[in-house]
């Protein structure tokens, strides 16, 4: 039976690629995919610790951050859509001004 | 129980694998692809976890809406490896490979305190030993749990979908009625 450790020390490795996928890739739908990466790490360490507490409110949260994800990235793609449309590329390093 | 560890390693593995190759891949569409893959994974995991409900939210949420959203967004904006190829150009004169490593730097330092500091609770683990449930959780009790306990959390979030509606059609949708219409 996996214990609570090895799920959490899994959820902070994929938690830890999130963050490395912000840090390296200088595209802003990668960057937004890999916020997504973050989330659900976040998510399967509250499953773990609702599983081994016995309680369904890790559950409940989940449900929370999944409709909070799903708002996060209809706003961030469409910004993506807008900048792209002023600046044709993706490149978070070319949205030096956002004076529109 | 051993079989139940193969499963854990198995999944995670695959997690881990495809995730990996969601951060090193160049072309976007594979990442949302891959993406999807690693949620599929975790998914497993859930329902290893006694949360079954999770699970195939995570499927038809997760990766039915929201990354099918991203791969319109990919197909819409038609980045490929030309686009890519620019964008790394473009890097090296903004950042350049000192900041590239600086980053991955950060991250190692990250993942190796992450491990160390996550492998101490398995005490947590065994302090808690017995209190997990021996069945999975149904729909009709997260149901229960969801509108009574969780009722104003939950109509928040009604609100919050319809600003994220309202906002991204703002953002994205001004070309619909001309730009005059959206400056008036």
């Amino acid at each position: 039976m996996a214990a609570l450790n090895h799920y959490l020390i899994l959820s902070g490795v994929l938690f830890t690629m999130g963050v490395a996928g912000v840090l390296l890739r200088r595209n802003v739908i990668t960057m937004l995919l890999s916020i997504e990466v973050m989330l659900n790490a976040v998510n399967l360490s509250f499953i773990a610790f609702g599983h081994f507490l016995g309680s369904a409110d890790g559950q409940i949260i989940v449900f929370f951050v999944v409709t909070v994800a799903a708002a996060e990235a209809a706003v961030g793609l469409a910004l993506v859509i807008a900048l792209f449309r002023h600046l044709e590329t993706l490149n978070p390093d070319a949205f030096r001004q956002l004076r529109g | 129980m051993a079989h139940n560890l193969v499963f854990f390693y198995g999944f995670a593995a695959l997690a881990v694998v495809s995730t990996l190759l969601v951060i090193a891949q160049p072309n976007p569409i594979y990442s949302v692809l891959l993406l999807i893959l690693s949620f599929v994974a975790l998914a497993g995991l859930y329902v290893m976890l006694d949360a079954p409900f999770v699970a195939v939210t995570q499927i038809i949420v997760y990766a039915g809406a929201i990354m099918v959203l991203f791969l319109f967004v990919v197909m819409l904006l038609n980045v490929s490896h030309e686009h890519a190829v620019a964008d790394n150009q473009a890097a090296s004169d903004g950042g350049g490979p000192t900041v590239r490593w600086f980053g991955a730097i950060l991250a190692g330092v990250m993942a190796v305190e992450l491990v160390w500091a996550l492998n101490r609770s398995r005490s947590v683990g065994a302090a808690l030993a017995g209190a997990e449930r021996e069945t999975a959780w149904s729909v009709e009790e997260i149901g229960r749990i969801l509108f009574t306990r969780y009722g104003f959390a939950f109509e928040a979030t009604s609100v919050l979908i319809l600003v994220a509606m309202v906002g991204s059609i703002a953002l994205a949708g001004r070309h619909l009625s001309g730009k005059k219409a959206w400056r008036r």
